[in-house]
């Protein structure tokens, strides 16, 4: 989809954080680093986390998309935690409710109504278990960021992922 | 009657864009008069007068005067069909 930036530098492999808050800080950081997100966005995400938790069961590995409010977002992209360890989430919409998560799909969103193919393509990921096992397997960040990107249409030559 | 259907997330920007498609398209291929209004869980208390439904992604925080059902099974494919049933059971009341 146009407009959305994904780069390798995005996609942060074999995270060793053992602490949910760790593994939000570290991520946030690498996107503030790389001027996509402001400095604001580091805490809003952290406190979005802890009161609207993002955790999501899968018939795979679980995964958590933390996101926060547009206005900390400069640039609209998406980043990627593979976690070494499974860490626990918050279970998404559950008060008590916890999930080991190992995949982060973390989103800087800046606006309701252009993003609804990307995070459709995104969803279609989480129900896709071979997707999400691949993901958090694979060694290969190129081909990591190839299936990313293929699986949310950021090429049009992408196709269906099955 | 015209339903109003809220559906809210956190942001009002992510998870809820996703759930307010489902939910259109459920209207639409269920012959269902409904609005749906996409928002903030914390912008619900604006509509409780007026709401008829409310899907959420998020956990919620006090009792509404309609029904609440949670839909995070639209993002995880887990369930789906379950939470499309009681979205309509709670619709077509």
């Amino acid at each position: 989809m146009s407009g959305l930036y994904i780069d390798e530098t995005l996609i942060l492999d074999d995270l060793g954080e053992t602490t949910k808050e760790g593994v939000l800080r570290t991520l946030a950081t690498n996107l503030h680093q790389q001027g996509l997100v402001s400095e604001s966005y580091i805490q809003a995400v952290i406190d979005r986390e802890n009161e609207y938790a993002t955790g999501l069961p899968t018939k795979g590995p679980s995964v958590a998309i933390p996101h926060t409010d547009k206005e900390h977002v400069l640039t609209k992209t998406l980043s990627v935690g593979v976690l070494a360890h499974p860490v626990d989430f918050g279970v998404m919409g559950e008060r008590e409710q916890t999930t080991p998560v190992e995949l982060i799909f973390m989103l800087a969103m800046d606006d309701e109504h252009t993003q609804l193919h990307m995070l459709q393509r995104l969803m279609n990921i989480f129900q896709d278990k071979d997707q999400l096992e691949f993901y958090k397997n694979t060694k290969d960040k190129t081909e990591r960021k190839k299936a990313l990107a293929e699986a949310l249409e950021l090429s049009r030559q992408g196709g269906e992922t099955t | 009657m015209k339903k109003r259907v809220l559906v809210a997330c956190g942001t009002g920007i992510a998870t809820s864009t996703v759930v307010n498609d489902a939910i259109e398209k459920m209207c639409k291929n269920h012959d269902i008069e409904a609005e749906v209004i996409q928002c903030k869980i914390s912008e619900i208390a604006g509509y409780e007068d007026s709401a008829d439904l409310l899907v959420t992604t998020t956990v919620t925080k006090k009792d509404y005067p309609f029904p609440v059902i949670n839909a995070r099974s639209f993002l995880t494919g887990i369930g789906t069909e379950e939470t499309e049933q009681e979205i309509l059971d709670a619709l077509k009341q």
